[in-house]
């Protein structure tokens, strides 16, 4: 069973009619940072005050519900998780945030029987000190260019009906009943997108040499299988727009060929699982998916495969191994998956966010896409942005904003140790995931895009950002990373295998005042031959973490080895607590506090710390209203 | 690939200009220049791994590739000795050293150990890195033991084992530094679908991978005064056993090594030629009886352990197939053991048969409990061709000078049919000798060459008549040429009366047991050895054997009588570890 393009308009007008009888819309954020902060109770609440007010609700669009007096949605993830949980009121563009459960009556009476703001559940600017109504007055969503998640945090995730309102499969139907496989890798080609995953090699020209080769079976892979930590950007998209990268899937096997699809999901994500797969059955109930579709004669249909949660299965070959059944281990390119990919046949592999970005360039028209953002990287870039920034979550940004834009402006400023916002004690930020690497204040105004950040040796990779403030430890901070990058490591080659392990343990040495300036040397040097010698990516990216900041920050590895000292008081084993005779005023505060009674004295008298006893746990440091611990 | 095969394209490696003739890869090419490019994880006979990076070069344009998984093309410029890739093979060499257990002075692989030559061309004088502190147990197979803290995760011999023998039972297991090659559940490797062939050793750069010794069982024989010590050598030792002392491969030295048997102190030396001229009198003569009376076919020789351990797991309904013939070996050890005591005048207990093989698997077939009387095994210990020059070394044996010393009788007779059991075909050739002299018109005497089953293909076949009826004969070796070969069997792509199978490629000349050789093409000169051999013998067929008819008259009757079924021939059961645990029915 197949739908035709003019039954798909005719169901779009249907959902166009009942939609714009309701009288008003309201959208909770269902993403995990909401859910998390109350957002189901919220959800439930609303449902039984809506009824307890004897308003008629619809909760799943259908056409027989025109004329009901509102709809409520639980959309996808909108970014703005430090203010969980999110309610929008449409269309008078009202967001509430940090909504519980017990405001829900007070905005039914308030906002939705009639049109009056509640105030107090405004997002109140920490730096305007104004209260801001709406998406366009808050800063965090006024700066963003919101391309890809507009449509994530405004429909309802698991509705298609949904999805065909805000005109979705029109595009998949365009580029099988109008375009030739070659006009659409042109048309993607010239909208300059380039892939989202890290690689960043454009999805036009990956499509077009996979659309050249001559074999009939060829397969589309979504890979979905983001292993980043602190990275949701594709979890998010997939949660809440699963038809969307189910469209650009479609798009894409129309350019190439393939009539088989598979979307790539790491098994930690069984929402994103459940509802990629949930997508799945409606768009083939529909007749969007399966044969024949849009009455062309051509085939498509798509699986969904969980991955056993190896990072390395991210990279294309080892992620097509491991759809194979075999063990997620990379293979030498070339061959390219292009030409010798899954079960031996041509395959495009391309990140959920590329993916569900192509129906969005098509709309718009690749001309138009192409004036965004800059040069050589036209578009928009999620980034999931955590770490000591005021707020934390996911954006959307055009290539070419700056690091200082993101973090200012988006995020609201840098935390300092006193939980203040405070540029000033911007240490660090490490973009591009593990493999990433740290850029300091000299990179402040960087504009972001792919260039500019290899310049400086970081990269885009998926699109972690974690900000760090001045209290961070850079040793430790490479340290973390290097153990991240060493326990995902397939294993296969040499210099990934044992180099990570051997960088590690450097670094552990370092931080256990067990280096001498010979240590710092070979690390560097080991570093860079595992870039060099590397087999994949993973690998040749492993040192980034290590190697930019023994460059950024060279002093705080000197002083780790040089003075045996970690000068933000991060490395246990190199920092000592004492207690400053002339400041201490015996107040027997700290002597209480320490778990381990490692700290005596009498009241009004100097108190001492033994240093047998001391587990350097730091709480005296921190009870100390006096300055008189001392660390170091 | 096919525009590499055009002729003048080049590619120019440190200045030298060298013609690409359709290599897989920019590596083989460079070599061909006279440069070595250093490689642990690469094997030109199994697919790429692109793994330990000692490869790397540098390609114009391209920067640092390793060359093992670069397919050449016309014009490329490449440097193979630059700064970085000799720090690049450096660090690689020390990454590696570190964690490895580097016990040389007890290893087995020492002196021919492709890590320790590395390391000692790149002048690795130092390792900068922390030394490996796991100690993992060592896994003492029946056939093979494995250091898992020698291996450095090359990979070569899960390759092998799946690729070239399909039996796929290593793999690798876990991540990161954890990783490690394993079989499945971490089992010990008698405990898997393994079937012996050894092949891994081969192939395995370090002592991670070695044939399990017997070599102190064999002495502790020799030095007791009260044992009877009887050794018989297989055809393909005598065409690889000078190797390790400066012989070529292919370098026959039969004689010399029944001298240096002797001066270890073996009482009785006896060629297992004969065991195999006794196995064509038997397996011929099932064959032919099989036409006579109506049997299974097509009939599937028996003689390699390797291969009837890979049918007894993959090929169980092969069962009826099989010949029911004993291998030489065990055929010989019974023959041995069940007159030997009353020849001599001494307890069976007090006869020892030590068997010299080029093969890892025959040291779990000796142990099978249908091969030994009351606990007895026929065969005590069967040691490889390594483990033999090992021995050989330790008594301080100038090989190389040795005299020559003629086999003890009265097994001490052969034929050159029982010479090319060594290599692929031997087996189905020896057979044709015996079986042609059936036929009405058979073939004159000095026409005893089948060539047709001769060489190093995977996969032979050639057709006979016998009397105006027409019989196909398959020869394999290698078990995926196996699997390939019975498989187009059972879906009836092809059809065969009489089928020689051996596990390893080029057949027990490759065994697993051999010493390992630096030269690309031992195999064929092995081969070339043993054929050679057999023309240099005064008989070709094992039916004019006269210690065999001897034997006939004196015990055995005739072939295939009651008594020879006792002595010579066995059953075979149902491996299959899918049924074992209820995967598969």
């Amino acid at each position: 069973m197949c739908i035709n393009r003019e039954e798909l308009v005719k169901l779009k007008q249907e959902m166009d009619e009942t939609f714009s009888s309701f009288k008003k819309r309201v959208v909770l954020c269902g993403g995990t940072g909401c859910m998390s902060n109350g957002g189901d109770k919220v959800y439930d609440e609303f449902l039984k005050v809506l009824a307890e007010e004897g308003l008629d609700v619809t909760v799943d669009l259908k056409k027989e519900d025109k004329g009901k007096d509102l709809s409520i949605a639980k959309s996808g993830c909108q970014g703005f998780c430090q203010m969980g949980s999110l309610v929008t009121v449409l269309p008078d563009e009202i967001l509430y945030t940090k909504v519980q459960a017990a405001d829900v009556k007070e905005i039914v009476k308030e906002s939705i029987k009639s049109d009056g703001v509640i105030d107090r559940l405004l997002y109140l600017d920490p730096r305007s000190e104004k209260k801001c109504k709406g998406v366009k007055e808050i800063p965090f969503y006024a700066k963003q260019h919101r391309l890809l998640l507009k449509t994530c945090g405004r429909i309802a995730a698991e509705s298609l009906n949904e999805y065909i309102l805000n005109g979705g499969y029109l595009m998949a139907a365009k580029a099988v009943l109008e375009m030739t496989d070659e006009e659409i890798c042109r048309d993607i080609t010239e909208s300059g997108i380039r892939g989202r995953g890290g690689g960043g090699f454009s999805t036009g020209l990956k499509w077009d040499l996979a659309r050249k080769e001559p074999r009939v079976k060829k397969y589309i892979i979504c890979n979905g299988d983001e292993g980043d930590p602190g990275a949701f950007m594709d979890r998010s998209v997939m949660e809440g727009n699963p038809h969307g990268v189910l469209e650009g899937m479609m798009i894409a096997a129309q350019a190439i060929g393939a009539d088989e699809g598979c979307v790539y999901v790491r098994t930690e994500y069984p929402l994103a699982v459940e509802r990629m797969n949930k997508a799945i059955v409606q768009a083939e109930e529909l007749g969007v998916l399966g044969n024949n579709i849009f009455g062309s004669g051509k085939n498509f249909k798509v699986w969904v495969m969980e991955g056993a949660g190896a990072f390395v299965c991210g990279e294309e070959t080892a992620l097509m191994a491991s759809v194979e059944g075999k063990r997620g281990m990379p293979m030498p390119k070339p061959p390219f998956p292009a030409e010798h990919g899954l079960f031996g046949s041509p395959t495009v592999i391309n990140n959920v966010e590329t993916l569900a970005t192509i129906p969005v360039i098509m709309a718009m028209g690749s001309s138009e896409y192409n004036k965004i953002g800059t040069k050589n990287a036209a578009g928009t870039k999620t980034f999931a942005i955590t770490g000591h920034v005021a707020n934390t979550g996911l954006i959307e940004v055009p290539f070419g904003t700056t690091i200082s834009e993101i973090i200012s402006d988006i995020a609201g400023g840098v935390i300092d140790k006193d939980g203040k916002i405070n540029n000033d004690a911007f240490k660090a930020v490490q973009i591009g995931g593990p493999s990433g690497g740290c850029l300091t204040k000299s990179e402040w105004d960087l504009p972001v895009d792919f260039d500019s950040l290899k310049s400086v040796g970081a990269m885009v990779g998926s699109g972690g950002l974690v900000v760090m403030n001045d209290t961070t430890c850079m040793v430790s901070i490479a340290d973390f990373f290097m153990k991240f990058t060493q326990d995902e490591s397939c294993g296969k080659c040499t210099p990934c295998r044992e180099g990570t392990k051997q960088m590690k343990s450097m670094l552990e040495d370092i931080r256990e005042g067990n280096a001498t300036p010979e240590t710092l040397e070979t690390l560097k040097d080991l570093g860079k031959n595992v870039q060099l010698a590397s087999l994949c990516a993973l690998g040749k990216t492993a040192p980034n973490p290590v190697l930019s900041t023994m460059k950024n920050f060279k002093e705080e590895y000197d002083a780790h080895v040089n003075l045996q000292t970690c000068p933000v008081g991060e490395c246990e084993d190199l920092i000592e607590y004492d207690i400053l005779g002339e400041t201490c005023i015996g107040c027997t505060v700290c002597a209480r506090k320490c778990p381990v009674d490692a700290i005596s004295g009498e009241v009004k008298k100097i108190h001492e710390i033994d240093q047998d006893k001391c587990i350097k746990c730091g709480v005296c440091f921190d009870v100390c209203k006096f300055d008189a611990v001392k660390r170091g | 690939m096919s525009e590499n095969k055009q002729e003048n394209f080049f590619l120019t490696v440190d200045n030298i200009k060298v013609p690409i003739e359709g290599e897989r890869n920019i590596l083989e090419v460079i070599r061909k220049a006279k440069i070595e490019i250093p490689t642990l994880c690469y094997n030109s006979e199994l697919s790429i791994h692109g793994g330990c990076r000692m490869c790397m070069v540098e390609l114009e344009g391209r920067g640092l590739v390793a060359s093992c998984s670069v397919p050449p093309v016309d014009g490329m410029v490449i440097r193979s000795n630059t700064k970085e890739v000799r720090g690049i093979r450096k660090t690689v060499l020390e990454l590696v050293l570190a964690n490895h257990h580097q016990n040389c002075y007890t290893c087995g692989k020492s002196t021919v150990c492709n890590l320790q030559q590395l390391a000692k061309d790149y002048g690795i004088n130092n390792i900068r890195f922390k030394r490996r502190e796991k100690e993992s147990p060592i896994d003492v197979g029946l056939c093979i033991t494995r250091d898992p803290d020698k291996c450095i995760l090359c990979g070569q011999c899960i390759r092998m084992c799946s690729e070239i023998q399909s039996v796929g039972c290593i793999g690798f297991g876990f991540r990161s530094s954890d990783a490690e090659v394993l079989t499945a559940f971490n089992k010990n490797i008698d405990e898997t679908e393994c079937v012996g062939c050894g092949q891994c050793t081969q192939v395995c750069p370090t002592g991670a991978l070695m044939n399990t010794s017997n070599i102190k069982d064999v002495w502790q024989y020799l030095n007791d005064p009260t044992k009877t010590v009887v050794v018989q050598i297989a055809p393909a030792v005598r065409t690889a056993i000078g190797e390790p002392f400066g012989f070529a491969p292919g370098e026959v030295t039969t004689d010399k090594m029944v001298t240096a048997l002797k001066a270890m102190g073996f009482d009785y030396v006896f060629d297992t030629c004969f065991g195999a001229d006794l196995t064509i009198m038997e397996e011929a003569t099932e064959f032919v009886s099989r036409v006579k009376n109506g049997g299974t076919f097509p009939m599937v020789t028996s003689c390699c352990p390797g291969w009837v351990n890979f049918a007894e797991s993959f090929y169980p309904d092969f069962e009826k197939n099989l010949s029911s013939c004993r291998s030489p070996q065990e055929m010989f050890s019974s023959v041995i053991k069940s007159y030997g005591p009353k020849m001599w005048g001494i307890n069976r207990k007090d006869l020892k048969v030590i068997s010299i093989m080029p093969c890892t698997a025959k040291k779990e077939e000796k142990d099978k409990d249908k091969f030994k009387i009351e606990g007895d095994p026929n065969t005590d210990f069967s040691i490889t061709t390594q483990e033999f020059a090992q021995m050989i070394k330790e008594c301080g044996i100038d090989f190389r000078n040795l005299a020559d010393t003629p086999f003890d009788h009265p097994f001490g007779e052969k034929t050159g049919a029982g010479v090319i059991f060594g290599s692929s075909g031997g087996v189905a050739e020896a057979a044709l000798r015996f079986i042609m002299d059936f036929d009405e018109n058979p073939p004159a005497e000095h026409d005893f060459a089948f060539k047709a089953v001769r060489g190093m293909e995977g996969i032979k076949s050639a057709g006979i008549e016998l009397n105006g009826q027409k019989f196909n004969i398959a020869v394999a070796s290698g078990l995926a040429n196996t699997r390939k070969l019975l498989n187009d069997v059972k879906a009836g792509k092809v059809s065969y009366d009489f089928i020689e199978i051996m596990a390893c490629s080029g057949g027990c000349l490759n065994g697993g047991g051999q010493p390992t050789s630096k030269d690309r093409d031992y195999k064929l000169k092995r081969m070339a050895g043993i054929y050679k051999n057999d023309v240099d013998q005064k008989l070709h067929k094992s039916q004019q054997n006269p210690d065999i008819i001897k034997l006939y008259k004196d015990y055995l009757e005739s072939p295939g009588s009651h008594e020879a079924h006792h002595k010579l021939h066995t059953h075979y059961e149902d491996k299959n570890l899918k049924k074992k645990y209820g995967v598969e029915k």
